[in-house]
């Protein structure tokens, strides 16, 4: 064989005629094939053990009770339509004999007890939502839609993280604001939404709780049912009577609890449309307020990003919890050049994102939490096609019943569109693009909300200079939607104030002197 | 371009032919560890289950390379290899034979007389396994041996002592003598990425072996801890994805070493259906280098058909 010198060909790319075969592939063939050659079988998590209640009735004093007003309405399990559960309605003289029921606990027993005592209960309950974590998890997922794969893997283990990191705080609040005397502030009026159930009301009632305050907390309507199992926690705990109250029932409820006259704070999370009017409803009154509303969240992509990885966390910020996430990305601004790289990444990677069953182990997309909301997301869709924006949808097969969305995302956007200002809730994502640093930061600011953002460099340097001009309450770099009890999670402008999580989440339930 | 670099002054040459300028010069994109390694962790939690485990288990034997790479083989050794790839279990299971066996290039003639009427290749590692640290001429000449003696595929290392001391060009040149060595034969490009270390090296040899010529990428010899791991697979399947892309071509990958249980090799299978999809589900661009590998996939395969555990007495030893 003749000796040949080792070629120098350098940078040339090897020619390989394309396929093995010969024949070369087109440019506009080269997609990638997500196809069932291999499909997983269905693996659904069991849920034949979980006892749910024909009826759930209201958790007042320690007891679970009927409503006063009498009405019930149904709870139903998003994914396949059907009714799981009567859930009460709670009207004014059910609101007052809970406010009561706080108000006594708080007088008599709470506000009195030692801190390490209050702490002792908090850890307690959180070992108990360990030991139920997966029976909570199915039973989440059930009320709600979201996948088991998040409720299992990280509300359930949020939920009970929180529970333990205020429990710790109980007895060392002398230590948390160092020469100030720190006091509770008395029945904390809590209301919550229905995208994280559990984890909710685990931000609300562990801080209240730590800092000495009793509640009344009110659910969500269409996800009730986990709120009143974690109530059969705290019997088991032995949490004194009237500490946690729990009402349920819909918007009239809530607005009962805001204007009644023996509640000293109000903490809501939920729409900025609703806490628009709370802000209203308890200005001049003595309460204390915080509110965590809506967010239209700026993921930013710069050039020199790790591209790939961007494309997980435009994932991770827009498809977590099928978009109903107050924080989710749902503005994405991509560098001009490396636009098109971006976006044929998202278009492949949305086709391998798994719609359906939630209970099954293997979903990415649950079910939409209700009809109201899905009709939400269709209507601004419909604005997005009408004012000319490019819809990009998986072509996931949808299940007959239940309410769905497929993963999606419009080009071609721009900050005028409706798509680019409003609040989706859903598994829809505006992409944008911008050229500098400056008009990224520029795009970013200009919105009403500002709760959270998110910067993909791999330069450290770019990374801090842009994170210290957002106004956004929470910045992620190089990741998105992680979350942790000892960090503080708030807004700026519409999106809210107070903040909820780390130290920073025991001051709104203190007085300090 | 070379003759434009001569007619600079020494210093702006020493400066054109900085390793620095020479990274940068391979525009490769970076790779962010702690989200690489996040979604590398979210493939092993798919849940793989009934027909969907019987199914994959079948599809990693027929991908697999039985490999025996020690310094004692010896003819009578390979023969009991060729005989499990070529028949890995009872008939009655229908499980498919090996792709390849893998062994030392003065073994190649051995496994070839076995295998020579099967499907199973043989495949030889090659260019000073596993160091890869003898002159290029002896390298070119073993190769050239391996394929004559009738190797289907070459598994050769790459010099990793350049690579890391910034010799990207004598890298690729490496690469691609020893294509052009292979002839007709395949070649895979073991990166050796346990010594490589960081992903963004990783990303960068890929390139590299990719554009020299490789027609697969391999994670490791076996020789090296750690050897393959799933997000260092993901990294260079993320580079396929992107030459897939960027010319039409398809490149094979094969992580080795270190791949000991079938749920392990069934985490590889997600990973390479969710992020390459179904045209790289096949022994064509995808193998696995194993040798303890094999019976535990088939001990799984067994539970699946009879419903019960066999101990491993009842299953034959390559």
């Amino acid at each position: 064989m003749p000796r040949r010198k080792p070629s120098t060909s350098r940078l040339a790319i090897v020619d390989r005629n394309g396929e093995a075969d010969g024949r070369p592939i087109a440019k506009k063939d080269r997609t990638l094939d997500f196809g069932e050659r291999w499909s997983y079988a269905p693996a659904p998590e069991a849920s034949n053990y979980i006892k749910l209640h024909d009826r759930y009735q209201l958790f007042i004093n320690g007891r679970f009770v009927a409503p006063k007003s009498g009405s019930y309405f149904d709870s139903i399990n998003p994914a396949t339509e059907e009714k799981l559960a009567e859930i009460s309605s709670a009207n004014e003289k059910d609101i007052d004999l809970a406010v009561k029921a706080a108000r006594r606990a708080y007088k008599n027993v709470w506000s009195k007890m030692p801190g390490r005592e209050r702490g002792k209960y908090l850890f307690r309950i959180a070992r108990l939502i360990q030991e139920k974590a997966r029976e909570l998890a199915v039973l989440e997922t059930m009320d709600g839609g979201k996948t088991i794969k998040e409720s299992r893997d990280i509300d359930l283990p949020l939920v009970a993280a929180h529970f333990f990191y205020y429990a710790g705080w109980a007895d060392k609040l002398e230590y948390a604001f160092p020469g100030r005397k720190a006091r509770p502030l008395g029945v904390a009026g809590q209301i919550i939404p229905w995208n994280f159930p559990l984890l909710m009301a685990a931000w609300k009632l562990a801080p209240a709780l730590a800092c000495g305050n009793t509640c009344v907390l009110k659910p969500a309507e269409t996800t009730s049912i986990t709120a009143l199992h974690l109530a059969e926690i705290f019997q088991e705990a032995g949490l004194p009577d009237g500490v946690v109250n729990i009402v349920t029932g819909a918007g009239e409820t809530g607005g009962g609890i805001v204007n009644h006259r023996d509640i000293d704070k109000i903490a809501f999370t939920g729409s900025t449309e609703v806490g628009k009017r709370i802000a209203s409803a308890v200005a001049g009154t003595k309460k204390k307020l915080t509110l965590e509303l809506g967010g239209k969240a700026a993921n930013i992509i710069f050039e020199d990003a790790s591209i790939d990885q961007a494309v997980e966390g435009i994932i991770a910020g827009i498809y977590f919890n099928q978009g109903h996430v107050c924080c989710a990305g749902s503005r994405l601004f991509v560098q001009e050049s490396v636009f098109a790289n971006v976006i044929r990444k998202l278009r492949d990677r949305i086709s391998t994102l798994r719609v359906g069953d939630p209970l099954d182990k293997n979903t990415d997309i649950g079910a939409i939490n209700s009809r109201a909301q899905l009709e939400k997301i269709c209507e601004l869709v419909d604005s997005g096609l009408k004012q000319g924006a490019q819809l990009v949808q998986s072509r996931a097969h949808l299940p007959a019943k239940g309410y769905w969305y497929p993963p999606s995302f419009f080009t071609g956007v721009t900050a005028s569109h409706r798509i680019a200002q409003e609040e989706i809730f859903g598994p829809v994502l505006s992409v944008m693009t911008f050229r500098t640093p400056e008009e990224a930061i520029a795009r970013a600011n200009n919105t009403p909300y500002g709760l959270s953002a998110g910067v993909w460099s791999d330069k450290g340097s770019k990374i801090f200079k842009i994170v210290n001009q957002l106004r956004a309450g929470v910045v992620w770099a190089n990741t998105y939607n992680k979350f942790d009890p000892s960090s503080p999670f708030g807004g700026y402008k519409e999106s809210g104030f107070g903040r909820e999580g780390g130290r920073h989440g025991l001051l709104p339930y203190l007085t300090l002197s | 371009m070379l003759s434009a670099v001569k007619a600079l002054t020494p210093r702006s040459r020493s400066i054109l032919k900085s390793p620095a300028r020479n990274r940068s010069r391979w525009c490769v994109p970076s790779v962010d560890q702690v989200m690489a390694e996040e979604r590398a962790a979210a493939f092993a939690r798919r849940s793989v289950k009934t027909s969907a485990k019987l199914e994959g288990l079948k599809l990693v034997v027929s991908m697999m390379d039985l490999t025996t790479l020690e310094g004692s083989d010896t003819p009578g050794k390979i023969a009991f290899l060729c005989r499990k790839a070529m028949q890995p279990l009872d008939p009655r299971y229908q499980v498919p034979s090996c792709a390849a066996v893998c062994v030392y290039p003065n073994l190649v003639r051995i496994a070839k007389k076995f295998l020579e009427h099967s499907s199973v290749k043989v495949a030889s590692v090659a260019a000073a396994f596993p160091a890869g640290l003898m002159p290029t001429k002896l390298k070119l000449r073993e190769v050239r041996g391996a394929v004559r003696d009738g190797a289907d595929e070459i598994d050769m290392v790459i010099n990793r002592a350049s690579f890391l001391a910034g010799e990207y060009e004598r890298v690729f040149d490496e690469i691609a003598a020893t294509r052009e060595a292979c002839g007709a034969a395949h070649l895979k490009v073991i990166l050796e990425t346990g010594e490589l270390q960081t992903y963004d090296n990783v990303r960068l040899a890929s390139e590299i072996a990719i554009r020299a010529g490789a027609d697969f990428i391999k994670t490791s010899t076996g020789k090296i801890s750690p050897a393959a791991t799933m997000p260092v697979t993901l990294v260079m399947l993320e580079t396929i994805r992107d030459y897939f892309y960027e010319t039409g071509s398809r490149i094979g990958m094969k992580p080795a070493g270190g791949i000991r249980t079938a749920k392990e090799a069934l985490a590889y299978l997600v990973m390479v259906k969710e992020t390459l999809g179904d045209d790289w589900l096949t022994p064509a661009l995808f193998r696995f280098g194993a040798s303890t590998l094999l019976n535990d996939v088939l001990m799984q395969l067994v539970k699946l058909v009879d419903a019960n555990y066999q101990s491993a007495d009842y299953f034959s030893l390559p």
